[in-house]
């Protein structure tokens, strides 16, 4: 194979991680009903995290918990406006997008422009690395990588095969029938919401520890929407997240490949932002699948009534 | 004996208790970012009082609250009627930066007397606006796609294609380099009240769209479809109302304003197209607020318009004096928007504690 | 040996704010007792039930099992004790298999891969009660009689020995209840007992032990069903004799008002629902469609008001063709429509009364000159509609969402009849109102009929239909079965039409 298309794919993967850890997030949190718009300022607020710490301690695996942290403290705020105080969830979840996206420029700014030195170690995976061609792409990698194929793998899992999926799948498709079964609605949603927020979290410690190991104020650069964007396009199933997730990392990958081309580098640079319009409006052409598969209570507060 | 905190939902409201409520989420905000003052190490109370010093206290400030306020006039009036149609529009940067493009092209191109070539830049500048806008609707009504991510996408669009611009075939001759188009002439130019930035014209317009956007929405059939079509989009369609036709009429108008705000900013403040970012300087996300504390009354932007433009100036004025970074605004924002939409938690639900 | 085997409550009493849902209420019920609960919309039934559930808290009161005193706050706990519910509006997730309910309902069900073990116990218990359903389905595939037999096996799969029924007949066609009875009197010869809440009283008649009725809250009586007629439990009911039918006068039909020939209308799934419809609505008749809901007359209702595409097939109102036309012109053009879940589709709530008034006629010239709407004249029409209809409400410029539903459905029936209209498509129109309320709607309804209007009336409720239509039209699987003169129909026989016998 080419060492072009090694390239291409290696980096592929690379562009892509970050977007499958998001996505993997959003799911978990909307299958459960929780509509989180915030994903944006989650990613920052781990990328922040990320770096500060593993600049600060050495350690990028601290960093990485420090990105989790984050990530899930910012969506608690989101889980405690959308499920206890029941708000609209839309414009809490934006709300904190700003917010998240303003702390983390605020942290950041000491950092700008400094490399980062703490790495993530490259783990090859013995054996498998030696097959040809695939090896280096998908078995020579950092560790990130390798955790959210296993989580999405688990989640697919979890969610379809397992007691604990049906009952954040009822949560977020009838919560009056999971409550009357003894189910706690709010708990599931926090967890999911919690969840979202951790893994979003970690897609962004991985744009500032691995992708471009910087920090920069809105170094983010839309990822959150499109992980939204994406969500809807994986159907709500985590197996299916993969491939939106790669599918736009190879566009991220090919704003620089077409860049010797000669095509002007902003419309290059807007490329990902009208594939995201083209993948919402083609899941708009398939009218009846789009239907099925959004959690039917998806957004709307739920609350138990009186006692 | 055990305390239980039971949440009930409030049927009515006292006379005046939204207020209440509006000014206490105000007052949690401020207390927020006073929170992060101490933590930056500045005294809270003296940052508090430079910023309303800064803004309202003197004959400058005031001039730059007011100019500051024409933008965010408009562009929260625009919100404020889509988000009474549950039309979650993110997408007034883009809209306002369409509209600065078409009066750039327009000014730079255009030759025709003062007024005419104003009055040309204003039309063309909503038209561009209202068409950025409309596309959302249009989107959304044909296809499906939510709204807030595709106005989000249009605001990334929009960026790249007017740094596309001003890098490429519109750079300015005379600009020696710098990626700006060339400056406006005197013509294509607002006139400023001697001594401020205010350009009067936009800040009639703003004024006056705030009160014609209140019109249509309480006295018009349009405004009424909007409010069934928002409160309750399965009785909108027993009613028959025309979903797409009133979407795709409410966005061209929120992002029409939105587009003369642009047309100012360029016009007057700027006096050329440069870095899409430095045009539209957040005012397209400001507004969001700007309309969820006006409650989302069109006539009630021109006040929280001119007291969020008293935060930004006064923001502006101890960014300068104590160095806070410039993302302190957008922290701000993203608070005192959490603490608006918790607030409105009292005003549907009141707090019992019994024993 | 059961886990109940006597079950009391006693003195319950529950308010919410200043309503007062039950007050120092006392039953009891023992072993293979069917026990039914008789009382109006409002009359404190399913409070009383959800009390008993675990979902309300009891102000005061308490409640026994085989003597000893239980403290039950939430449905598990009223699971636990042997107390199963099926609600009147069903507690299912639409998307999800009929396992994968169960699963959810079941505490017994294994972490990895439920659904497989659970459907061997499925098995069991649907052949022990006489109740099959196929566990791969999804919910929203199976009719509102087989949902409801999911409801009931979920709670015996959770040991109920007492079964609390909602309302359960009000989705089943007259056979389907019998199944259900059957059901009922097998459960009760296995020594489970039965609480089965209904306002209908023949029903209760037919399959009830004793009759327990509530009214305002109160316990009225408790009566047995071998010594009382329906007249004594109406009266119990609301406190006040009862007409059984309101003045009827005969009315020649006139002209077609409607015509519908040959209609085929897609469901939202993409098969067709309507497969090929005609009818016809004269001047001074109600033509009463029955069948029970889910056969495609939604769907029906919608095409006819201008609110869902039909592919085949013409609508005429008094001769023009209004196929395919939107509901705003259909509705300019004479035809009234008052929905089924009139506060999801009839209103907005959230807006005030005043505004509501005008729904659906803002366009009309009456209430705008051009592009402005004029307040005046809409204020005025309002308070008609008020007065008229005699509306409860404290003033016009309250929000809507603060009026009783009753109140509501006479605003909208005003809103619809007050205009220039030939035909009236009324869906459900007495759905969930108290019994004057009801009386009231339907007396309306007689009276457009005398007025030489026409009245599509569709409701699930025979009694209804039997009461007001002048031709019976029964839907089943999308398509009219039978159509029967009011004076020729006989109760078996729309039945087994409703049930899709044709004969």
């Amino acid at each position: 194979m080419n060492p072009i298309v090694v390239s291409i794919l290696d980096r592929t993967i690379a562009a892509g991680t970050p977007l499958l850890l998001g996505t993997l997030g959003e799911i978990v949190a909307e299958r459960s009903g929780v509509l989180n718009l915030g994903v944006e300022g989650m990613m920052s607020v781990g990328a922040v995290g990320a770096f500060m710490v593993a600049m600060n301690t050495g350690s990028p695996w601290l960093g990485l918990i420090a990105a989790v942290a984050a990530g899930a403290a910012l969506s608690l705020l989101h889980a405690f406006a959308s499920v206890t105080l029941k708000v609209n969830q839309v414009v809490s979840g934006l709300a904190l997008a700003m917010l998240g996206l303003g702390v983390s420029g605020l942290l950041g700014k000491p950092y700008m422009g400094r490399p980062q030195q703490a790495q993530l170690p490259i783990v090859k995976i013995p054996g498998l690395v030696d097959i040809p061609y695939l090896g280096t792409i998908l078995f020579d990698k950092d560790p990130l990588f390798y955790i959210a194929v296993i989580l999405g793998v688990l989640l697919w899992f979890l969610l379809a095969k397992t007691r604990w999926g049906v009952r954040v799948r009822s949560v977020g498709e009838n919560p009056a029938a999971a409550a009357v079964q003894g189910v706690s609605v709010p708990g599931v949603r926090y967890l999911c919401t919690l969840a979202g927020g951790a893994l979003a979290g970690m897609g962004g410690g991985y744009l500032s520890l691995v992708y471009s190991r910087s920090w920069t104020d809105g170094m983010t650069g839309g990822r959150g929407w499109i992980v939204i964007a994406l969500t809807i396009f994986a159907l709500w199933n985590p197996l299916r997240a993969f491939l939106g997730a790669f599918l736009f990392g190879g566009i991220f990958v090919l704003q620089y490949m077409l860049q010797p081309l000669g095509i002007p580098p902003n419309l290059l640079g807007a490329m990902p932002y009208i594939a995201t319009l083209l993948v919402l409006v083609a899941g708009g052409l398939r009218r009846d699948s789009r239907h099925q598969n959004a959690p039917a209570a998806l957004g709307e507060p739920f609350s138990r009534g009186e006692r | 004996m055990s305390l239980r905190i039971h949440v009930l939902p409030r049927y009515r409201a006292p006379r005046g208790f939204p207020l209440l409520v509006l000014a206490g989420s105000i007052a949690a905000g401020l207390i927020a970012v006073g929170i992060v003052f101490a933590a930056s190490g500045v005294n809270p109370f003296y940052a508090l009082y430079k910023i309303f010093a800064g803004s309202f206290g003197s004959r400058y400030g005031l001039g730059e609250t007011l100019t500051k306020a024409i933008p965010l006039i408009l562009i929260g009036s625009g919100l404020a009627l889509a988000f009474r149609g549950k039309f979650w529009n993110i997408g007034a940067e883009g809209q306002l930066l369409a509209g600065a493009t078409a009066a750039t092209w327009i000014g730079l191109n255009v030759r025709l007397p003062g007024i005419f070539l104003i009055a040309l830049m204003f039309v063309s500048g909503f038209a561009a606006g209202a068409a950025w806008g409309a596309l959302l609707a249009l989107l959304k009504g044909r296809f499906g796609v939510n709204e807030v991510i595709s106005s989000l996408m249009l605001n990334y669009i929009a960026y790249e294609l007017i740094t596309l611009l001003i890098t490429g075939p519109w750079k300015g001759a005379t600009q020696q380099g710098f990626p700006y188009t060339d400056d406006f002439s005197a013509a294509a130019s607002l006139w400023q009240l001697p001594g401020t930035r205010i350009h009067v014209v936009t800040l009639g317009l703003a004024l006056a769209s705030a009160g014609i956007l209140f019109l249509l929405l309480r006295s018009t059939r349009f405004g009424y479809e909007l409010r069934v079509m928002g409160e309750n989009p399965e009785a909108a369609r027993y009613a028959g109302i025309n979903f797409l036709g009133v979407s795709v009429l409410m966005m061209a108008v929120s992002g029409g304003v939105a587009g003369l705000a642009g047309v100012g900013e360029v016009a007057a403040i700027h006096h050329h197209l440069s870095y899409p970012m430095a045009i539209s300087s957040g005012y397209g996300f400001t507004g969001i607020i700007v309309a969820w504390l006006a409650k989302l009354n069109p006539l009630a932007a021109i006040a929280s318009g001119l007291f969020y433009a008293g935060i930004l100036v006064g923001g502006d004025a101890i960014q300068v004096s104590l160095g806070l970074p410039a993302a302190t605004v957008q922290v701000f924002n993203g608070m005192l928007l959490v603490f608006l939409i918790c607030g409105d938690f009292f005003l549907h639900n009141r707090i019992e504690v019994r024993t | 040996m059961k886990k109940i085997e006597r079950l009391e409550m006693s003195g319950i009493s529950k308010s919410f704010g200043v309503v007062a849902a039950n007050r120092d209420v006392t039953l009891a019920i023992g072993e293979g007792e069917v026990l039914g609960l008789l009382g109006e919309n409002g009359a404190g039934k399913t409070t009383l039930m959800n009390i008993l559930y675990g979902l309300y808290a009891a102000d005061s009161g308490e409640i026994r099992i085989n003597g000893r005193a239980v403290h039950l706050s939430s449905p598990r706990d009223a699971i636990r004790a042997g107390i199963g519910m099926v609600h009147q509006h069903f507690m299912l997730v639409q998307n999800h298999t009929v396992a994968e309910n169960v699963v959810l309902a079941d505490e017994e069900a294994p972490f990895l891969h439920p659904a497989a073990r659970v459907v061997e116990k499925l098995t069991t218990f649907s052949r022990r009660y006489g109740l099959s359903i196929d566990p791969a389905r999804r919910v929203w595939q199976l009719s509102a009689g087989e949902q409801q037999k999911v409801e009931i096996v979920k709670a015996l799969l959770q040991g109920a020995d007492l079964l609390i029924l909602d309302e359960p007949t009000s989705v089943l066609t007259p056979s389907e209840a019998g199944e259900l009875f059957a059901v009922i009197r097998r459960m009760s010869e296995e020594g489970h007992s039965v609480i089965f809440i209904s306002h209908k009283l023949e029903e209760v008649l037919q399959v009830c032990t004793r009759i327990a009725v509530l009214r305002r809250g109160r316990l009225e009586g408790i009566a047995d069903p071998a010594k009382v007629n329906r007249r004594d439990l109406a009266r119990m009911m609301v406190g006040r004799e009862v007409l059984f039918s309101l003045e009827r006068r005969a009315m020649p039909a006139g002209g077609p008002v409607l015509e519908v020939s040959d209609l085929v209308v897609p469901g939202d799934r993409g098969l067709e629902a309507v497969k090929g419809v005609s009818l016809t609505v004269r001047a001074n008749e109600i033509l009463g469609i029955a069948g029970v809901s889910g056969n495609g007359q939604r769907e029906l209702v919608e095409a006819i008001t201008g609110l869902r595409r039909s592919t085949r097939g013409l609508v005429r109102l008094e001769g023009k063709d209004i196929t395919n036309q939107s509901a705003r012109v259909i509705g300019a053009m004479g035809m009234s429509h008052v929905p089924e879940e009139r506060m999801r589709f009839a209103v907005v709530p959230n807006l005030f009364v005043y505004e509501n008034a005008v729904l659906k006629q803002q366009r009309n010239r009456l209430f705008s000159r051009v592009l402005f709407l004029d307040y005046e004249a809409i204020r005025g029409r309002a308070k008609e509609i008020v007065q008229t209809y005699n509306v409860a409400a404290p003033s016009i410029n309250e929000p809507l969402k603060n009026l009783s539903g009753g109140n509501i459905q006479k605003l909208i029936l005003g809103r619809e009849i007050s205009g220039e209209h030939s035909l009236l498509v009324a869906a459900h129109p007495t759905y969930g109102l108290d019994v004057g309320a009801t009386e009231y709607i339907r007396g309306l309804l007689l009276a457009l009929r005398e007025k030489g209007k026409g009245v599509l009336l569709v409701s699930e409720d025979l009694e209804e239909i039997f009461e007001l239509a002048d031709r019976i039209a029964v839907m089943f699987g999308g398509r009219i079965v039978g159509v029967v003169d009011r004076e020729a129909a006989k109760v078996e026989q729309v039945g087994m039409w409703m049930a899709g016998a044709r004969t």
